[in-house]
């Protein structure tokens, strides 16, 4: 008898198991900062209505509209729970220092994970800008494509997420990612990355970092809905996305974005 | 995260040259990655040694054929393990089993290890031990008696015509085994040659490159093993045999070092984005590990030696002493092949614009000290293994002794 209802059981849990793989219910209990039962059922009332096919999220930076203040990346680090240290991001801003000599200075200016700094001098240089860089949420997923057990998954409105639950922290979808996008959380020891704010935006609320950015360098919208900021700026940019040649479809279009941007 | 680590990755963020994502700072694939791919290497290599007696007909190795199994399962019975300790979460590690996500390379592990293990090894092992694990069942005392007998799944026909099937079951297995093998050790090297963001990785020679290290670091394996257990058991070396594994040993180096040689001409000629980056990675990070010791010692000296020993009639002793030194030197060779690999992959930024630095640990889970007890695992093993499954017949030992 016992045998019988413990075959049973393993026999639910197995399909349940394969079953629940995507949803909405399992990206909002994935993505929010306090993955704990009660948000898995505030997950459960804030999908009330929501309809994941409606949507199509993307995010559009403005190269020359960022002053490098850092205010995305803090705004970021508080919302998500991202780990202090300076090796650990979910979005960061780089800024580019071509030289008369067309020598390129790249320098992370948000959390100094880079080498000791070398200073400029203004005389010697020809242009510069930042960059702010974070997941920038593919089409064609080279992370979800690798992820042996399926905890890294697109959304039906175009977010790539991490179920933390499931996450075994192989790391492979760490090597996968061209942008460095991705890190070990080390505190729940699996991957983790930007999720453009998954549980503000279903609830209609803008991404954090887009939320306090002072310039609209970051413009955040609905591709499928035509009133949308992103839309509109599509239109009115020359729009250029981070290593095309690998095929992965980003969702992060840059307008004014030099060359030397890898 | 341990504390220690913290400290440790603060203290590398003075050693980044250039521009790395500030993500990229950590080398998430540790030494136990490097480890994985050298022990898979090995498995594969013994077992397609191993074939070459079944299916090719190659009588002269016949000597080490059962070692070359035993290896083989020792091997592989420690292969996963690495694996299981590097994750950051091992106590998921089933979700593979469960949910595999049918588009990873990955995910295909558990069930390529479980086939080859299960499908392939055990089986042929089974098939040659057969008629071995029923006379000793019979001659052994209790408890190995019983236990012979259990491991024999409780057969007792030694006929000419059970026996008979039993080889010809052992000659399929091994025609399965070696595409098998193939799979085994060629789908690690699809795992890194299919990651696209990396150009280091990024190959479609790389599994094939992977194989061919996996064969020359499984030959070497044995003939060491040969060399050190023979004279252990009281036997004699068999010089035809040692001379013919050596051969097989330096046409599977000079395969290996020109696919290696042309995966690195083909870069160097196509000259992609990446092209700078790669030198500059060679040239700071890799030129000892890649260089010295993996073209230098662990290919170019030990092929020296072969041709010399192949070409000029030395002694038996004197010609064992430089088969003994090559492979050895071949050995570290292949495991710093694996290192430039996985570690060498993770060095550079995949902005191309700098480079970054691996602090080995010792005592951590990630560290040398772990590494090190999964190298040395699979040799107890391989010693509890052959005191069970004796590789040799006192017969073969003594005739070795008279010739």
């Amino acid at each position: 008898m016992y045998r019988r209802s413990f075959l049973k059981g393993l026999l639910w849990f197995i399909s349940a198991r394969i079953f629940s793989r995507n949803g909405v219910t399992r990206a909002i209990a994935s993505t929010n900062p306090d993955t704990t039962a009660t948000t898995h059922a505030n997950g459960k009332s804030i999908i009330k209505g929501y309809d994941p096919t409606r949507h199509r999220y993307a995010m559009g930076i403005d190269v020359d509209k960022c002053i490098g203040c850092n205010r995305c990346v803090e705004a970021c680090t508080v919302e998500n729970d991202v780990p202090p240290e300076p090796f650990f991001t979910r979005t960061w801003v780089e800024r580019y220092v071509i030289k008369k000599d067309k020598s390129v200075h790249v320098e992370n200016i948000s959390n100094g994970s880079d080498g000791p700094k070398e200073r400029l001098e203004e005389a010697d240089i020809l242009r510069s800008f930042f960059v702010p860089k974070l997941c920038n949420q593919c089409e064609n997923p080279p992370c979800v494509q690798v992820c042996p057990v399926g905890a890294t998954f697109s959304t039906e409105d175009g977010v790539v997420l991490i179920d933390s639950e499931r996450c075994i922290g192989c790391g492979y979808c760490i090597q996968a990612c061209p942008y460095g996008a991705r890190y070990l959380h080390p505190k729940t020891r699996t991957a983790d990355k930007c999720t453009f704010c998954y549980h503000r935006i279903v609830k209609g609320m803008l991404p954090a970092c887009v939320e306090v950015c002072p310039t609209g360098a970051r413009v955040f919208g609905d591709l499928k809905n035509r009133a949308s900021r992103l839309v509109r700026f599509e239109r009115m940019n020359k729009i250029h996305v981070l290593k095309p040649h690998l095929n992965t479809h980003p969702k992060v279009y840059y307008a004014d974005l030099d060359g030397e941007v890898r | 995260m341990s504390p220690e680590s913290f400290h440790t990755l603060y203290k590398l963020l003075g050693s980044v040259s250039g521009f790395i994502y500030p993500n990229e700072l950590e080398i998430r694939w540790s030494i136990l990655i490097v480890v994985y791919p050298y022990v898979t290497g090995l498995v594969a290599g013994a077992f397609i040694l191993a074939s070459l007696v079944k299916v090719f007909n190659v009588k002269d190795v016949q000597p080490v054929y059962r070692l070359s199994l035993l290896t083989a399962l020792a091997f592989l019975l420690v292969a996963p393990l690495p694996l299981q300790a590097h994750l950051g979460r091992p106590e998921r590690a089933y979700e593979i089993f469960l949910t595999p996500n049918l588009s990873s390379a990955m995910a295909m592990f558990g069930f390529v290890y479980a086939w080859y293990l299960m499908g392939v090894l055990l089986l042929e092992m089974w098939f040659e031990y057969r008629r071995d694990l029923v006379v000793w069942s019979r001659e052994e005392k209790f408890p190995m008696s019983w236990i012979y007998w259990i491991l024999s799944l409780f057969s007792r026909d030694v006929s000419e015509r059970a026996v008979k099937f039993d080889m010809k079951a052992v000659r399929t297995i091994t025609i399965i085994g070696i595409p098998s093998a193939f799979l085994l050790h060629g789908y690690v090297g699809f795992i890194f040659g299919s990651v696209k963001a990396n150009p280091w990785w990024s190959s479609v020679l790389m599994p094939i490159v992977f194989l061919m290290s996996a064969i020359v670091s499984g030959i070497a394996l044995v003939i060491v093993l040969y060399m050190v257990l023979i004279p252990l058991k009281g036997g004699k070396i068999d010089m035809k045999c040692l001379d013919t594994l050596t051969s097989y040993l330096f046409y599977a180096v000079i395969v290996d070092f020109s696919l290696e040689a042309l995966d690195f001409i083909h870069r160097l000629y196509e000259s992609e984005e990446s092209i700078q980056i790669l030198g500059v990675l060679i040239a700071d990070k890799l030129m000892i590990s890649l260089v010295v010791i993996q073209i230098l010692l662990g290919m170019l000296i030990p092929a020296g030696i072969l041709v010399a020993v192949k070409s000029m009639k030395f002694d038996p002793e004197l010609r064992k002493l430089l088969y003994f030194v090559s492979a050895i030197l071949i050995q570290i060779g292949i495991f710093s092949t694996r290192w430039n690999v996985v570690i060498g992959g993770q060095l550079f930024s995949k902005s191309f614009r700098g480079l970054t630095t691996y602090k080995m640990e010792m005592m951590g889970v990630e560290g040398l000290l772990v590494a090190l007890v999964f190298l040395i695992l699979p040799f107890i093993i391989l010693g509890v293994l052959v005191k069970i499954f004796p590789p040799w017949k006192a017969s073969e030992l003594g005739e070795a002794k008279t010739s």
